[in-house]
């Protein structure tokens, strides 16, 4: 008991300190749940210590005493009014919780009201893909959405047509944006999120979805209108051609087909660079065109840098467990270390 | 059985209440199948759908599974006056009209599969194939049932006074029969009514 | 069965066995009491293979970024973990209750179908070792306890033996549901109406009806998901337009009625105990046997709150919300009438006292926790993290199995006629409070704080605050397992030593303590005929108008019988009998074959089943009898016996 007092006490002392915490909202969907579950808690620590207390004080007062003449104690067998009482009671507080519960179920999970910005998510095993319907941008495990501004995402997971892989449910969670909605193969969910700051914030699946689950995180990046346009801006733009050096190697290399564990593959056999020519499609992979102006990568789980991707060219399944053999995630490519520096100087002048 | 039904607390054998406790658990069974089935009714991925049921067909094996309810209670009561020649005899006929409705089910499947309905060919192919063949495995069992009440009959293992054995079996076999009206009703009747409209 | 028993002809493969001591006596029985002991101690085998895996996960998770075990082998471990917990230690472990004490406290002297309880302990201990076995043969499932699809239908998920070892153990559970369902209706003793049933044997009844309509939904589910796997069928793949969304409405129709499968026993030995040591009667017997039986049935109603944040749309959310909402009165109803149960009478803190009052403690946190999840909008926050599983560990950790164990230390007299030591009973009980605590009170905080279930690995980006309550709870699995081998060690030197107990060491209530402790084969030598609620107490006491008990001389005295009863006629019990077992056996076939598929295999086990059905219904009653002789008085067909 003494355990969850400090734990209590823990609670309000720490509990703004994690950066995925669902306890410090920055934006309205998260707020309003957040204003709700508040007097809920307090309604439950009071419960809490109403029984606790009823029973330490029978603890103390009902216990026999040493000098006990061993007679029993009168046969009480039950009181109506009591069983009334505490049969109204708490049906009475749950109906006044209950009331604001449904309404803001309703109102989180409408269509945001005036304008709203669209992007559909799509869950892969183990990355998250985001387009921008408006923009006709993709962009790989890191979304980036003005400040201010209702967003209404789209989701759904890895479909059969575009990949082998068979879709699994993941769950989108960026807890200071919004809580959590599960994303479904063959349907289409939706949620809102909001944000009321600019900032990075951390998110992750949160519905188990196989071996590397863990390893499938979120990024959300709200910025200031300008800033956001001018991302829009760049992200529109086709990708760098690099002429000459090791990236123009690099992007040689792109289309070359390798020995895979699984066959012969070749980087653009699922990793789509736009050129500007034609439509812009991503294949199985993350889109890459501009790779380098992500933090992060490989489900948000390795900073981008040069160190980092040579890591994951040489075996990528070594460095975030994959099953390639199951159609899900990438093979090791068996890249010479030449191959490796073109690659990597090619990856890194995507901006 | 040593506790006559005098003896105990709700005056039925205890059997007799353990089959109904559970095919009360039964209903339950083939409500979720059934459930699944009317979820998937045009989830045919491209393929066959109910289109391909042949209902006249399937009255007929229905009717003849219908029958069957009749011989089994014309069983129990022959039992039940200690007539065990003609309570062999109906149980022989119900295990017979169970085994053409089997027969049946098997020509209507190969039927179907010829046409290109099979198991993993769509969510309603499967919802289809399950549901039908849990409900044909239940006539299955209860034929072994009739088969082995028939011959421990013969061998005296069931005596002229334990009626409550073909009683109990009985219950068995008006269950399958009363699902198979629900599965014939809910599979292959409604939709097709609702196909015509 | 009046007529005498005569031993006729040769023994032939129908012969009943007739061991009554040693390994084939063991394996052969169709005594309840028998059958409860090896449940127990079958129990206590997957407990410590549960823990093992728990082991594997807070080893795991006790620092950020470790990666002692590789993400495979961890989602094994905890998929494993909550199968074992759930199928293999609570369920089984309440099942050992009902066997031991359903006919003790109802006055009858066995269940209604002994070899169908053997068999239901058999099929458990086969499911048990076949979902084992999976270790063995390239891998356990590994697409967790809920098994949701479409992942359980890929085919790196192992999920084929969860779909066919769930199956097993779910024949275990129905077979044993009928049976005792018939056995509470149908063999109480002269005189026990419903409302003088124990608080045990009206949870007990809830719990077997929970059951016998629960199972039924995930055999259906399970069923699916095997042919999904093995056979090809498409009732979950999205590709073919199947609805992964069907499969989590079938799971968490039978899931959330099977949360209160696991719970209402505790909450009937809770009602048992808290009683004797206040010494006073159940506060409000009615409105705790109705509140658990309206538990029973609102469970049924409530399963989507399970999904909340799956795709189900506003309206079935606020429904699910409000029967939610609904279902914790009932359960307050059981809260506040045992803690007047305490109210004004004179506490004795024995050992499963303590466990008792430390049910209702922790099952009050995780109640409340419970209403928490009910609030839709934020439960999109604490579903499926830390703050989830500090829940149900606390509803299932710190209830079911605070009141089970509640139960081990109340009944052990019973079983042994001796006591388990109080000294380290109580040594047991304050580390196992303090581990527990330790372990779940911590996970509120790191779910709030962002951590997700189920990942093989402690994100290090969450920050230190979540690295250290992780560090907390896996410390305080290292105190729960100190606390685990005080009790074994306590079980161990007290069957061997324990002080012998007497009959009615507690001063108890209710019939069970009216037998013999360890009650004789037969449990009763008369059948008791009951007048009262807690017949056994008024046996003893008397009230005087003012509700003031007075004893009642030697009123409790069994007279000791010698296996005659009050006609003089022998007490005939059910005989041991090997066809449960054989017919068991067959199922291993099946069931590997099932996840082939191998037909051949397949073939045997359906064979070899259907010889052991007809070698059940062909061999006799008992050696040179036959069920139902022909009777031509029905009065001298009269005895006290359990049927078979």
């Amino acid at each position: 008991m003494t355990t969850i007092l400090v734990l209590v006490l823990g609670l309000v002392l720490t509990a703004c300190t994690a950066p995925q915490s669902a306890l410090d909202p920055a934006g309205p969907y998260a707020q309003e749940p957040h204003d709700l579950i508040r007097p809920v808690f307090a309604i439950a620590l009071f419960v809490f210590v109403l029984v606790q207390g009823l029973l330490i004080y029978s603890v103390v007062k009902f216990r026999k005493r040493p000098d006990d003449d061993g007679s029993l104690p009168v046969q009480v067998h039950g009181n109506t009014r009591l069983e009334i009482f505490w049969t109204v009671v708490p049906a009475l507080i749950l109906a006044g919780i209950a009331v604001p519960t449904v309404q803001m179920i309703f109102s989180t999970m409408d269509e945001p009201e005036g304008d709203y910005l669209t992007v559909e998510v799509i869950g892969h095993r183990w990355w998250w893909e985001f387009y921008y319907p408006d923009y006709d941008i993709y962009t790989a495990n890191e979304i980036v959405i003005p400040v201010d501004t209702p967003v209404r995402l789209e989701m759904t997971a890895t479909d059969p047509a575009r990949s082998p892989d068979l879709g699994v449910i993941h769950s989108f969670w960026i807890p200071q944006w919004a809580g959590k909605q599960d994303v479904v193969p063959g349907q289409t969910t939706f949620l809102n999120i909001q944000a009321s700051d600019t900032g990075r914030y951390l998110g992750q699946c949160a519905e188990y979805c196989g071996l590397s689950h863990v390893n499938m995180r979120i990024r959300g990046e709200s910025l200031e209108q300008a800033d956001f346009e001018a991302w829009v801006e760049n992200q529109q733009s086709p990708a760098v051609q690099p002429t000459d050096g090791l990236a123009a190697e690099g992007a040689e290399l792109f289309g070359a087909a390798f020995d895979t564990d699984i066959g012969q593959r070749s980087c653009a056999a699922c990793h789509q660079i736009w050129n500007g020519e034609g439509q812009r499609s991503p294949g199985v992979g993350p889109d890459l065109t501009h790779f380098a102006s992500r933090e992060e990568f490989a489900g948000a789980i390795f900073e981008t840098n040069e160190e980092n991707l040579r890591e994951w060219l040489r075996n990528p399944p070594a460095m975030k467990p994959m099953q390639p053999e199951n159609q899900v995630g990438m093979p090791n490519l068996n890249l010479t270390e030449e191959e490796i520096d073109a690659l990597v100087a090619y990856m890194l002048a995507l901006e | 059985m040593a506790a006559g039904v005098h003896e105990t607390t709700l005056g039925l054998d205890h059997r007799k209440l353990a089959m109904w406790v559970f095919l009360g658990s039964e209903f339950l069974f083939f409500g979720a199948f059934v459930s699944a089935y009317v979820l998937y009714l045009d989830a045919t991925a491209g393929g066959p759908g109910i289109e391909i049921f042949d209902i006249p067909f399937t009255s007929i094996s229905s009717f003849v599974l219908l029958m069957s309810s009749l011989t089994m209670v014309l069983a129990h009561n022959a039992h039940v006056r200690r007539d065990m020649r003609r309570m062999r005899m109906w149980i022989l006929a119900t295990a017979g009209q169970g085994a053409v409705f089997l027969g049946g089910q098997v020509f209507e499947f190969t039927v179907f599969y010829r046409e290109g309905l099979n198991l993993t060919q769509s969510p309603f192919a499967s919802g289809f194939f399950v549901l039908t063949g849990f409900h044909g495995l239940h006539v299955f069992v209860g034929i072994l049932l009739l088969l082995s009440l028939y011959s421990l009959s013969l061998t005296g293992k069931v005596k002229p006074n334990q009626d409550l054995k073909t009683e109990m079996i009985g219950l068995y076999w008006h269950f399958v029969d009363i699902i198979w009206v629900v599965i014939f009703t809910v599979v292959y009747l409604i939709p097709e009514l609702a196909m015509v409209d | 069965m009046s007529h005498s028993t005569t031993t006729t002809g040769r023994r032939s493969v129908f012969s009943r066995p007739t061991a009554e001591t040693g390994f084939s006596s063991w394996i052969t029985t169709t005594d309840h009491k028998k059958i409860g002991i090896m449940y127990f101690f079958t129990v206590l085998v997957f407990f410590f293979l549960g823990g093992v895996e728990s082991g594997v996960i807070r080893a795991q998770l006790a620092q950020a970024e470790q990666s002692l075990v590789t993400p495979e082998i961890y989602n094994q471990a905890f998929t494993m973990h909550g199968i074992t917990m759930v199928f293999l230690v609570v369920m089984p472990l309440s099942a050992a209750f009902f066997n031991y004490l359903i006919p003790l406290q109802i006055g009858a002297r066995d269940v209604a179908f002994p070899r169908l309880n053997a068999f239901s302990y058999w099929m458990y201990l086969f499911g048990g070792i076949f979902l084992y076995s999976s270790f063995l043969l390239g891998g356990a499932p590994n697409g967790s306890w809920v098994g949701y699809a479409p992942l359980s239908i890929d085919s790196v998920s192992n999920m084929a033996f969860y779909a066919v070892g769930i199956q097993l153990l779910g024949v275990s559970s129905l077979a044993a549901a009928v049976n005792f369902i018939v056995t509470i209706l149908n063999m109480r003793a002269p005189g026990m109406t419903f409302m003088r049933m124990p608080m045990f044997i009206w949870m007990s009844l809830v719990t077997n009806f929970l059951l016998l309509f629960a199972l039924p939904i995930i055999a259906v589910a399970l069923f699916m998901l095997q042919f999904d796997t093995v056979f090809g069928a498409q009732f979950f793949n999205p590709a073919t337009g199947g609805d992964p969304i069907l499969w989590q409405h079938l799971f968490w129709l039978f899931g959330h009625p099977e949360v209160y499968i696991m719970i209402l026993p505790a909450m009937g030995i809770v009602s048992e105990i808290l009683p004797v040591f206040s010494r006073k009667p159940l506060f409000g017997y009615a409105a705790v046997a109705f509140a658990g039986a309206a538990i029973g049935f609102i469970g049924f109603g409530v399963w989507a709150h399970h999904m909340f944040t799956s795709s189900i749309g506003p309206v079935a959310r606020s429904a699910f919300a409000l029967s939610t909402m609904f279902i914790a009165v009932p359960t307050g109803i059981k809260i506040f009438n045992w803690v007047f149960t305490m109210w004004g009478g004179k506490l004795r803190f024995t050992t499963p006292m303590l466990f008792s009052i430390g049910f209702v403690s922790m099952f009050t946190i995780g109640g409340l926790s419970g209403v928490t999840h009910s609030i839709v909008p934020h439960n999109a926050q604490q579903h499926d993290t830390y703050y989830v599983v500090a829940h149900f560990h606390y509803v299932l950790f710190g209830g079911a199995l605070f009141g089970l164990i509640a139960g081990i230390y109340y009944w052990f007299p019973k079983v042994t006629g001796r006591l388990m030591s109080e000294r380290l009973g109580k040594a047991h009980f304050w580390t196992w409070l303090l581990g527990f605590n330790l372990t779940f009170g911590p996970m509120h905080m790191s779910g709030l704080l962002g951590q997700p279930r189920r990942t093989a690995v402690l994100p290090g980006e969450l920050g230190g605050t979540v690295e250290l309550y992780n560090l907390l709870s896996s410390l305080g699995l290292l105190v729960l397992v100190v606390s685990a081998l005080i009790f074994l060690y306590n079980l161990v030197v007290s069957i061997k030593s324990g002080v012998a107990s007497g009959p009615d060491p507690w001063d108890a209530r209710t019939l069970e303590w009216l037998s013999a402790s360890p009650p004789k084969h037969y449990n009763f030598d008369v059948i008791p005929t009951i007048s009262h609620r807690d017949e056994f107490w008024h046996r003893k006491y008397a009230e005087d108008e003012a509700g003031r008990p007075v004893a009642v001389p030697a009123g409790a005295s069994e007279e000791h019988g010698d296996g005659h009863d009050d006609r003089g006629e022998h007490i005939h019990m059910p005989d041991p009998s090997y066809w449960p077992l054989v017919m068991c056996l067959g199922f291993f076939p099946l069931a590997y074959g099932l996840i082939g598929p191998i037909w051949p295999a397949i073939i045997v086990g359906v064979v070899w089943i259907i010889i052991g059905y007809f070698g059940w219904i062909i061999e006799p009653v008992a050696e040179g009898d036959d069920d139902d002789p022909v009777v031509e008085d029905p009065d001298a067909h009269r005895s006290g016996v359990a049927a078979h």
